[in-house]
């Protein structure tokens, strides 16, 4: 039962932070590179485990940018979409990064081997465009470099 | 003989561009010709335009190669890089000289770089070798009431971006009693084109560790939090090695450098929400809530993180407060213009020539800064626009690059200094795309607090496309401007508070981009 396993390790990971509601923000990350994303069933478990309301603990989920209610593809390409990156022509990598994927920004491929998300700045501004591929940074893209990327997460 | 020493950094910029494979192709060179070198992984010294920067040791000089690619190590190997330095390398195509004498690194007053891309960012041998440390030890005798007017002294302000006098908050915090305190260190640094918070955490942490010593020493506070965004893995992973090599060395912990101050540390991650850099929705995420903006009073001064006291300070304003303790207030307060005292480390970046780090005293003209240090486009092409301060920033034209750099001249262009970061853009860049872009990132990030900032931002991305689409310009112009007075006046903070400047920045100064004839769809994204 899948459910039951994604509340356990959220206890399991809870408990060895031992149970701190400030610590709601590193527990999150840990559930996520545990599981991939934070389900939804794991929620009442951390409220429960933490002593927070499961508004309070549904609140932190959803707030941030960060934590996914969906599992992502196999492979996630983060493309940066600001201003220093916009100056050396980020927009129109994401367009062909967009076209080779047949998905818009913040989609998965269909296959589900990559999802394609924009970040705002990695703090490789003098260094753009930049990017991050399962948590791999990037500097310095070009269209062929990014043809690479995707060739790499098999698309 | 002594095995040579070569230099590359481990900073994240220098990572992304390939440092890794270029140190890897080096060790495997060696190693192939039987030869024992040492490699050391530095921070950046802030040519960005240069990494991967190898720098090989001879004679105390260093003498730099790059931007390298593994593929140039066996060229130089062939030169005679692994006997050292010499006349055959110099003409190295890929050759630079000693690095301290280019143009770009010489003309600078690197007081808070001093030793990043220098030492060795985990050897707290280095950084003691290098002035590490001599600040705390001033301190310690000085005393908190002793520190903080030595602080106030010095004149330094906030380097996070409204630059408030980092003395006067201390001494808030120093007057305030409390069975428990807190310093906070603010390293969300979210604003596109920043990056100095960065260098400095992965380049030279311990003096980011002993600035906040100091601080805690200062105000009686005896915990303090890194607050890292998580687009930051290296620094962080960085940070929280210090941390433990600092613990292990007595310099936090229950008796800080052996006195009876108590001191510790610990990094918490953000979680991608700009909104997090601004102080008080920063304390709500480090207690572990959403990160929506507090009302102030109270202060965080007064009540801050779990209702305590708080100090809670920029990167950079706590990385100057070690060398202004060690210095003097006097040294630090002689640079500078105006009320804009000491050095500012200025970040080059977009589509720049040269861009990276370039640490010098306030005062000097953004034009001096984009055309002459920052050497122009990348591209070639003119420059057409520069954003000053990160998305909240206004842009400038070429008009206003007699601006000197200094706050109080920056606020008087309808700007902002903010937290140092320059974006260059060319001639190619369309203004009303980029007015449309503030709206929308504030839409992003809103805290969804206050109904201007919240509700003004989308309303603001679909005036601007209707402009973009070219019908009724004159009317949908209004209209922008009416909603940036809305959210300049209606916003809790600088969120919705200061979009208005991109924005009316982009309308001012580059009215013909906003009433081009109807425009194809592409171009209109
Ligand atoms: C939306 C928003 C984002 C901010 N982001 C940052 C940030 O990333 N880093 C930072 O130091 N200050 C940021 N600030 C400013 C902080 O609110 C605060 O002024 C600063 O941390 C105080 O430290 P300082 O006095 O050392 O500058 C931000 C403010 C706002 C309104
Ligand atoms: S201006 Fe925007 S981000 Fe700031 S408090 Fe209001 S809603 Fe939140
Ligand atoms: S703007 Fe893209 S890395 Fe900073
Ligand atoms: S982080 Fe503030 S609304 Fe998304």
């Amino acid at each position: 039962m899948p459910e039951t396993t994604a509340e356990e390790t959220a206890r399991a990971i809870a408990a060895e932070r031992g149970n701190r509601p400030d610590e709601l923000l590193e527990i999150l990350h840990d559930v996520q590179s545990a599981l991939g994303y934070v389900p939804e069933a794991v929620v009442p478990a951390l409220a429960q485990a933490l002593n927070l309301s499961r508004a309070e603990v549904h609140g932190v989920v959803t707030f941030y940018h960060d934590f996914r209610a969906k599992p992502a593809g196999r492979h996630v390409l983060k493309l940066c979409r600001a201003e220093a990156c916009q100056s050396m022509g980020c927009e129109t990598l994401v367009e062909r990064a967009e076209s080779r994927l047949g998905i818009a920004c913040g989609e998965t491929s269909a296959d589900g081997r990559v999802t394609l998300e924009p970040i705002y700045c990695l703090g490789l501004c003098a260094t753009a465009p930049s990017a991050m591929m399962d948590g791999r940074i990037v500097g310095r893209l070009t269209p062929e470099r990014l043809d690479a990327l995707l060739k790499e997460a098999g698309a | 003989m002594t095995s040579i020493r070569f230099f590359i950094p481990r900073d994240a910029a220098a990572i992304a561009v390939g440092a890794d494979g270029v140190a890897a192709a080096l060790a495997k060179a060696a190693q192939a010709a039987g030869r024992n070198i040492e490699i050391v992984r530095t921070g950046s010294r802030g040519m960005m335009w240069l990494e991967p920067l190898l720098e090989v040791e001879s004679h105390g000089v260093r003498h730099g190669f790059g931007p390298l690619e593994p593929d140039d190590i066996p060229g130089l190997v062939a030169a005679g890089l692994l006997d050292g330095h010499s006349i055959g390398l110099a003409t190295h195509r890929k050759s630079v000289g000693p690095v301290e004498q280019i143009s770009f690194f010489a003309r600078q007053t690197r007081l808070t770089f001093t030793r990043c891309g220098v030492i060795d960012p985990l050897s707290l041998d280095d950084y003691r070798a290098h002035g590490g440390y001599v600040g705390l030890e001033q301190a310690l005798a000085l005393g908190g009431a002793g520190i903080v007017d030595v602080v106030a002294k010095s004149g330094l302000r906030g380097r996070g971006g409204a630059g408030f006098p980092t003395g006067i908050k201390w001494k808030t915090v120093h007057e305030t009693t409390a069975d428990q305190k807190y310093i906070v260190c603010n390293a969300d640094e979210g604003d596109s084109a920043t990056f100095a918070d960065r260098m400095i955490m992965e380049g030279d942490p311990f003096l980011l560790i002993e600035g906040m010593t100091i601080a805690g020493i200062a105000v009686g506070a005896t915990k303090g939090y890194i607050y890292v965004r998580s687009e930051y893995p290296h620094a962080i992973a960085t940070l929280k090695e210090a941390i433990q090599l600092a613990r292990k060395a007595g310099l936090l912990g229950a008796n800080v450098a052996a006195s009876k101050q108590a001191f510790d540390l610990e990094v918490r991650t953000g979680a991608g929400a700009y909104v997090c850099g601004e102080e008080t929705a920063l304390l709500d995420s480090l207690e572990g809530k959403r990160g929506i903006v507090r009302a102030k009073p109270p202060l965080p001064a007064h009540k801050g993180l779990f209702g305590r006291p708080t100090v809670i300070n920029n990167v950079l304003s706590l990385a100057a407060v070690p060398f202004i303790l060690s210095e003097g207030a006097k040294v630090y307060a002689d640079l500078g213009m105006g009320r804009s005292r000491g050095t500012m480390p200025i970040q080059l970046a977009g589509n720049i020539k040269h861009g990276g780090l370039f640490e010098t005293a306030f005062g000097m003209t953004l034009g001096e800064l984009v055309d002459d240090v920052g050497g122009g486009t990348f591209s070639g092409r003119p420059v057409k626009a520069v954003q000053v301060g990160g998305p909240l920033g206004a842009y400038f034209p070429r008009a206003l690059f007699d601006t000197p750099f200094d706050y109080e001249a920056f606020t008087a262009k309808g700007g902002l200094v903010g937290h140092g970061g320059i974006t260059v853009f060319d001639d190619t860049a369309d203004m009303a795309k980029q007015a449309r872009f503030a709206f929308e990132f504030c839409a992003i990030e809103s805290c969804g607090k206050c109904t201007p900032c919240r509700i003004g931002s989308t309303r603001g991305v679909e005036t601007i496309d209707k402009i973009m689409a070219g019908d009724g310009a004159e009317d949908h112009l209004a209209l922008v401007t009416d909603l940036c007075n809305t959210m300049k006046f209606g916003s809790l903070c600088a969120l919705g508070g200061f979009t208005p400047y991109p924005v009316m920045s982009a309308l001012t100064h580059f009215p013909d981009d906003f009433r081009r004839a109807k425009r194809l769809p592409q171009a209109a994204e």
